[in-house]
């Protein structure tokens, strides 16, 4: 168990800058989770921390001990690849014993772990077989092994389930989670789906083209991101931007809407000036249908997914801007139907020209 | 420690012990890789004089002479150290024993006498393309390029046709024997020509076509290497399009040759450069069967002509650089696609 | 083939070759459409397999046939009609041994020499072939700058005709050669390269490592290429040193490409000839003689010629190959599975 400090990390591959400068600090026995879109250089930071990458500059610190010129093998550090990474020539036990006998364990102690940690992911009855012989989840839960039995100083996890069935996924993110909560390592996963940072995370880092967009508590950046970026990313289906312009203090009149919406509570500088265009953010739960002449929106429905939950409505509003809400499954809405719409003016989220969010 | 060792660096700007190895090692198979070649080529463009030097010198080098008026013959040029220390540049008109009777070009009347150890001789690059030319000229050498030539150019022609014909067969059609024909072809990979080449002459000898090109041809214009690997990538291909190419009316023949075959470039210029590449140095079977020189090929020709002239390298190197020369030029053109084909196909 | 996307690359169009193929084969488009509607579609296959077989059966499987006949028969004839029966007489004469460990106490003492220098050659080839192309291709397959390059380097020999290396390597190991020339400026002796015996072998098989270790090279560098590098990070993740990860992971994962390499060393070197005989020409004496020159002399360059002799001295060696063929089959299709 052991704390992350980066500082400065940037990385170049020839002329492609992928980090560009990133600092964080990760306490002992957090789980923290890497996320942003394909490209953002989340899998890059890792390698680096991991020492299979060398950083262009900067330095990674373990426990408060600069360890950014030694290299993977001397960090102490666990990995799971996306690929699993198993040794296909060796049995799962030997794949599991590998490491400790790098470590030159003794036999007998070898032994002991590589059980117990096999007990603990049911590995038990497949310890002779090779990774070949196993599933895609036992298959995981080896490579799972392979780490846990090291007892490392800190997990890396790159993609764990993203080649497993959308069924086996959810399960192991339970497992996961559990055997956080079981062995309490400090980990560091990457993932591009937010579902799974959401599901996992003690702390979410957001990066978006090799810059770190926002680090919080899944509900933190749920309820108050701090870009546009973090808003459309984090929360599915993704929150809805509707463009804006300001009519005084916390007043904005929203593109295609009716009249004037006063976010007095939630945002009241909108009248700061120079501020020019706006967009403000709704996610699709917090916008419902209403029977009204006047209600905030008026919305032609183009599609509804019912998903017998709930119901989500695929629309447009009058200037052609996309919308997307969350309604009752059993909502009368029909295609074509123009309906009314109210916003939760107290979960409303504005944002600058730059994308900045405005302040509440 | 660095798993690097049987890896690769990756940590940039550190460069380990076995970077260092790794690149010595690597020099050191340029030189001796290269080195034979390189050798052979300079050697090749040495006159004969310059070739019996020993040691030899690594550039062609001739001794540079001078016509003096009132000498029949060149004279050869030395640089001589004088007893006053000065140096000058002398023609030597004879030499008795330790003494050398020189004379200056420029006052050619004066001989001037010079302990031989004093001199030492002006050397400079000349080329003998007389190497080259002369062997066309004097032996059947532009005969045997040629004889070598049409068998490398037929042999192949007529191994592509028949062996992409047997491997669509193979390939595309389902019918009673396929599985024995496949074993078959399998069974003549164990059989390789050293193995009847006695049989293989008499039939060439019943057939009435010893001592003619046909003879180096035809033997071995089937291959199981060229079947199996087009073979291999025409299973690759899309059975939809032959079944439309059916539905459309088109004959048998004309899937094979108007669809299947254009489809199967790739393989078929993986195959070509094989077929080239055995050809071409094809020794142990023409040897055998050729007995005549005007049917010799190269290789033949030059086996012939090292037995025959063994003093007479100056021509044998040249003809032995001919020889390579074609074949380095297909490399230099196509290395990448014949290293990747023959990884792939693990073929040779 | 690696190259197993569908090929989408078609004939272009304006090449002479396929406008000449084109013109070639669209003359056959009527007899083989003809032919088509007399044998009927799937029987066709026996159509276009037919050019193929009758070549095999020609100069493949007839001369089997042959050579067993051959085999039997006596005489300096050719032709089978013409030789009279002679039993297994040629066989005997091979065999015959007061040990098989002296090739002189043999009546055919060529070719138990014979024997005793390609397996001799077979064993030093093997180890030497293998080892360096071995660690050739570790090299290779480490991030060297110019890797295209030096896997040229190592390759093109692999394309010279076995004279041309031959003559090559003559040229430098003759008496004034440049080998000689390098050894006296060291301040030794002049060595006589194809008069010691030793020596004669030693380059025998320097010379044949040097003209195919590219090629052997080659297939181990693809089968080191095929170890997914995520293992390399696994290891290194698992903190393995260096010379465990050799021994441990790369090796074992490149074995079964390791075995069909040995394998095809081993079938071509039994078959070795054209590089030795025209380096050597199978001296000093008979020091570097192979079976295959000792076949190919009987039956052709010797003032009588033995085709019996030689037929079943074939045969024997035919055996011996067969056998080490379905090794590498074995192994082909233990790799495979």
């Amino acid at each position: 168990m052991s704390s992350l400090s980066l500082r400065a990390i940037r990385k170049s591959f020839g002329p492609v800058d992928v980090l560009k400068g990133i600092d964080l600090d990760v306490a002992d026995g957090e789980f923290v989770v890497f996320v942003g879109p394909s490209g953002c250089g989340k899998s890059t930071l890792l390698r680096v921390i991991a020492g299979l990458e060398a950083a262009t500059s900067g330095t990674v610190a373990i426990d408060g001990l600069d360890v950014t010129g030694q290299r993977a093998a001397e960090r102490g550090l666990a990995m799971v690849f996306q690929s699993y990474a198993l040794y296909p020539h060796m049995s799962v036990y030997r794949n599991i014993a590998f490491a400790l006998e790098n470590m030159r364990l003794t036999r007998a102690e070898i032994e002991t772990r590589v059980s117990r940690a096999a007990a603990m992911l049911r590995l038990t009855d497949y310890l002779d077989r090779k990774p070949g012989a196993l599933s895609g989840g036992q298959r995981q839960r080896v490579a799972i092994g392979r780490a846990v039995v090291r007892d490392p100083k800190i997990f890396l996890f790159d993609e764990p389930l993203s080649n497993l069935d959308a069924e086996l996924r959810v399960a192991t993110r339970k497992e996961l989670a559990s055997l956080h909560a079981e062995i309490g390592g400090t980990m560091i996963y990457v993932t591009h789906d937010q579902v799974e940072a959401m599901t996992l995370a003690d702390r979410i880092v957001v990066l978006n083209q090799g810059r770190i967009e926002q680090v919080g508590t899944p509900l933190e950046l749920y309820n108050r991101p701090i870009n546009r970026f973090v808003a459309g990313f984090i929360g599915s289906p993704r929150m809805n931007f509707i463009e804006a312009v300001a009519e005084g203090a916390g007043r904005v009149r929203l593109s295609g809407g009716n009249g004037i919406l006063d976010l007095h509570d939630v945002c009241p500088d909108t009248a700061r000036p120079g501020i020019g265009a706006l967009s403000v953010g709704i996610r699709p739960e917090h916008l419902v249908p209403v029977d009204s002449e006047t209600p905030d929106l008026w919305l032609t429905v183009d599609l509804i997914e019912k998903l017998g939950s709930e119901s989500y409505i695929y629309g447009t509003l009058g200037d052609g801007t996309p919308l997307t809400l969350r309604a009752a499954p059993d909502d009368p809405a029909e295609r074509h139907q123009r309906i009314g719409i109210r916003i939760d003016r107290q979960r409303v989220h504005v944002f600058d020209e730059a994308g900045r969010a405005l302040g509440r | 420690m660095t798993v690097s060792l049987f890896r690769q660096t990756r940590h940039p700007g550190r460069i380990g012990w076995t970077d260092i190895l790794s690149y010595a090692y690597l020099a050191l198979g340029v030189v001796l890789m290269f080195g034979p070649v390189l050798w052979l080529v300079l050697s090749s463009l040495k006159t004969p004089a310059a070739l019996l030097e020993f040691p030899p010198s690594l550039l062609p080098l001739t001794q540079k002479t001078v016509t003096v008026p009132g000498h029949a013959q060149p004279l050869e040029l030395y640089r001589v150290r004088m007893p006053d220390g000065t140096v000058r540049e002398l023609a030597q008109v004879r030499r008795i024993g330790i003494q050398a009777q020189m004379l200056d070009p420029a006052d050619p009347a004066t001989i001037i006498r010079v302990p031989i150890e004093a001199r030492e001789p002006i050397r400079e690059m000349a080329f003998a393309w007389s190497n080259y030319t002369e062997p066309l000229q004097q032996f059947a050498f532009g005969r045997y390029f040629s004889n070598s030539l049409i068998v490398t150019i037929v042999a192949t022609i007529i191994t592509l046709i028949i062996n992409s014909m047997a491997a669509y067969a193979l390939a595309i059609y389902e019918f009673r024997g396929k599985a024995l024909m496949l074993l078959l072809v399998i069974g003549t990979l164990m059989i390789p020509i050293t193995i009847v080449l006695v049989p293989v002459f008499l039939v060439i000898t019943q057939m009435g076509l010893n001592n003619s090109l046909w003879a180096v041809i035809l033997p071995g214009a089937a291959t199981p290497t060229g079947v199996f690997l087009l073979r291999q990538y025409m299973l690759t291909l899309p059975r939809d399009l032959i079944e439309a190419a059916r539905m459309d009316k088109a004959s048998e023949w004309q899937i094979y040759a108007r669809i299947v075959l254009p489809l199967t470039l790739p393989a078929l210029a993986v195959l070509a450069i094989f077929s080239i590449m055995w050809r071409w140095n094809e020794f142990l079977w023409p040897l055998a069967v050729l007995t005549k020189s005007e049917v010799y090929t190269l290789q033949i020709g030059l086996n012939a002509f090292q037995g025959e002239l063994q003093t007479q390298w100056h021509y044998l190197l040249a003809m032995t650089v001919m020889t390579l020369a074609p074949v380095a030029l297909v490399f230099v053109f196509l290395q990448r696609f014949i290293t990747t084909g023959i990884a792939n196909t693990g073929m040779k | 083939m690696a190259d197993a996307s569908p090929p989408t690359r078609m004939m272009p169009r304006d090449a002479l070759a396929a406008r000449l193929w084109q013109a070639a084969s669209g003359l056959l488009d009527r007899p083989m459409a003809l032919v088509q509607r007399l044998v009927g579609g799937n029987r066709m296959a026996w159509i276009f397999l037919a050019p193929n077989i009758f070549f095999f059966g020609l100069f493949v499987f007839l001369p089997i046939g042959i050579n067993i006949a051959l085999s039997v028969t006596g005489g300096t004839n050719l032709f089978l009609g013409d030789r009279p029966h002679v039993g297994a007489a040629h066989y005997e004469a091979l065999l015959d041994c007061r040990s098989y460990l002296e090739p002189g106490s043999c009546r055919e003492d060529h070719f138990w020499k014979g024997v005793a220098n390609t397996l001799k050659f077979t064993l030093f080839q093997m180890v030497a072939m293998v080892g360096t192309a071995l660690v050739t291709a570790l090299v290779l397959n480490r991030k060297i700058r110019g890797r295209g390059f030096f896997r040229a380097v190592y390759f093109f020999p692999v394309l010279l005709s076995p004279v041309v290396v031959a003559l090559i390597w003559k040229w430098i190991l003759q008496r004034d050669g440049l080998l000689n020339a390098a050894i006296t400026t060291a301040g030794g002796q002049k060595i006589l390269f194809f008069v010691d015996p030793g020596w004669a072998m030693f380059w025998a098989v320097f010379v044949s490592v040097w003209a195919h270790m590219g090629f052997y090279t080659l297939i181990l560098l693809a089968g080191l290429q095929a170890i997914p590098a995520d293992l390399y990070e696994a290891a290194e993740m698992d903190g393995t040193p260096p010379m465990r990860v050799l021994t441990r992971i790369t090796l074992p994962l490149l074995w079964p490409n390791l075995l069909v390499v040995l394998v095809l060393v081993l079938i071509r070197a039994v078959q070795t000839f054209d590089e030795v005989f025209v380096l050597t020409g199978g001296g000093p004496g008979t020091a570097t003689v192979m079976i295959v020159q000792y076949i190919y002399e009987t039956a052709f360059a010797n003032q009588v010629q033995n085709f019996g002799r030689a037929a079943a001295a074939s045969m024997l060696l035919g055996g011996l190959l067969f056998a080490l063929t379905m090794l590498q089959l074995w192994f082909a299709r233990r790799k495979a599975a």
